[in-house]
């Protein structure tokens, strides 16, 4: 089951610790906040992200099941 | 030999034959369909001995939601019947959405034909409970569903479906679904991270079915009629009627009933036409895009040509600017936004204030700027609202390209005689 890192845009608080830990897939914004790149992450990446979730000062940051979509929307 | 199975005598109820269908019968003088009125005119909506299952009916009626993100209706209910637990129902009667009346309209003058799609849907799915979101401060809508509750009440007519009026915020983002949500588990009403979406855990933990009144009001009307006569108006991929409301440069401005893929020149028509000459029409209210006139002249109410968002259509005059109109409404998103997500607060602040700049006469060209803020806000959002705001921001940089030349080169616009 591949993974994906997802941000809790409400939790973050731009403290910017992801763009450090996970280069490889988060570039911050203007503002400080977190821009993701959906590619599932695997191997080495897939450490970088867990070690990246789990230093995050908020817990904004996510590591979630590839390809999971809500089947309903708003 | 099988015997003439006796089938249910259905009630002396005729469907509607024309639109409008769910504004039909409205009494003189400006009150409420009531209780006894209603009944008269279409029966129970739980009698008639229903062959086949709501959800099926709504399936093949093709319902899609009318709050505006135009989801099958038929997908989410059964989404929610197929959770364990017993499922709650939140009729979604708030309508934040400024430039539009038409849940009003329902909640006001039929009340009863969205409580019956209501208590319909509660019992397809198995619920017990549906709650009646209205927003605070819209005072004669909440009164004509505390009345229909108290009717229905008194009657029974429910069964085991218990209806409850709930003054929700009269704030933009309080209708999206989990803001309601969260709002009735007594939390502030902004829009939650998903998941859980509320079909997965909602009002009190229960599979929530969150529903547009006016969708609601459709349910009741296929129940009863059935999904034949829901398809005879509309296209067969945008099958129905839908409410459309009318403002800005209209001679009778209001809320009509047409059929989806119609074309607007008979929506304008029958609104007694323009006011004045009009340079753009806002389609789907403050989410939506800008369509220039000569455009709109021969545009359809369809989704297959223009997202039709709210369904809230404003006709601009010819004499205002498109950008200062712009910048009022981009700032108006900005400051209703939830205030939650980074993205959304500095994003949406900035486009507002690069707009206000624009439309003022400042002549720094900003575009690049603009382009580079929607493509930055856009789904970075806990829900739709940075997506919706953007997306109306890029369209008027698109609809209104001259005019934006003309303030850049000139520092003036069109609109103004200075």
């Amino acid at each position: 089951m591949s993974k994906v890192v997802r941000v809790n845009p409400i939790a973050c608080e731009a403290h910017g610790l992801c763009a450090e830990l996970l280069p490889e897939r988060i570039t911050l914004d203007e503002w400080g906040h977190p821009i993701v790149d959906p590619t599932p992450v695997t191997g080495q990446v897939e450490k970088h992200a867990r070690r990246a979730a789990a230093a995050c000062p908020t817990l904004a940051l996510l590591l979630a099941e590839a390809g999971r979509r809500s089947p309903v929307m708003d | 030999m099988s015997a003439t199975r006796l089938r249910p005598e259905p009630a002396l109820v005729v469907a509607p034959q024309s639109l409008p269908r769910l504004l039909a019968g409205l009494p003189p003088g400006d009150r409420p369909v009531t209780l006894d009125e209603h009944l008269a005119r279409y029966g129970s909506v739980r009698e008639g001995g229903r062959s086949r299952s709501l959800i099926d009916l709504v399936e093949a009626s093709g319902l899609r939601g009318r709050g505006g993100a135009a989801f099958p209706t038929a997908t989410k209910l059964r989404a929610v019947a197929s959770r364990r637990g017993r499922p709650v129902v939140v009729v979604n009667g708030t309508e934040g959405e400024p430039a539009s009346g038409k849940d009003k309209v329902l909640l006001r003058y039929v009340p009863n034909l969205v409580l019956d799609g209501a208590v319909a849907a509660a019992e397809a799915v198995g619920a017990r409970e549906a709650f009646v979101a209205v927003a605070h401060g819209a005072t004669a809508e909440s009164a004509a569903v505390a009345e229909a509750i108290d009717s229905r009440r008194r009657r029974k007519l429910d069964g085991r479906v218990a209806l409850r009026l709930v003054e929700v915020p009269d704030r933009f983002v309080a209708g999206e679904e989990t803001a309601l949500v969260q709002f009735l588990n007594g939390g502030p009403a902004k829009p939650t991270f998903t998941p859980p979406r509320p079909f997965e855990r909602g009002v009190g933990g229960a599979p929530t079915l969150v529903q547009n009144a006016e969708t609601l009001a459709h349910v009741a009307q296929i129940a009863r009629f059935g999904p034949d006569w829901f398809r005879r108006v509309g296209t067969a991929a945008e099958p129905g009627s839908i409410l459309v409301t009318l403002s800005g440069a209209i001679a009778r401005p209001g809320v009509y009933e047409v059929a989806l893929g119609s074309p607007l020149r008979d929506l304008l028509a029958q609104a007694g036409g323009v006011r004045e000459e009009v340079q753009a029409y806002l389609v789907g209210g403050y989410f939506g895009t800008w369509v220039r006139a000569d455009r709109a002249a021969g545009l359809r109410l369809s989704e297959a040509e223009v997202s039709l968002g709210a369904r809230a259509i404003v006709a601009l005059p010819a004499r205002t600017c498109g950008l200062a109109e712009t910048a009022r409404i981009a700032r108006y998103l900005s400051d209703e936004g939830a205030g939650q997500c980074g993205p959304c607060v500095h994003g949406l602040g900035a486009i507002a204030g690069a707009l206000e700049l624009l439309a003022s006469g400042d002549r720094t060209d900003r575009r690049d700027r603009i382009e580079r803020w929607v493509a930055a806000v856009r789904g970075r959002g806990a829900c739709h609202h940075p997506d919706g705001a953007s997306g109306f921001a890029a369209s008027a940089l698109e609809v209104f390209a001259d005019e934006v030349e003309l303030h850049l080169r000139q520092g003036r616009c069109s609109g103004s005689r200075r």
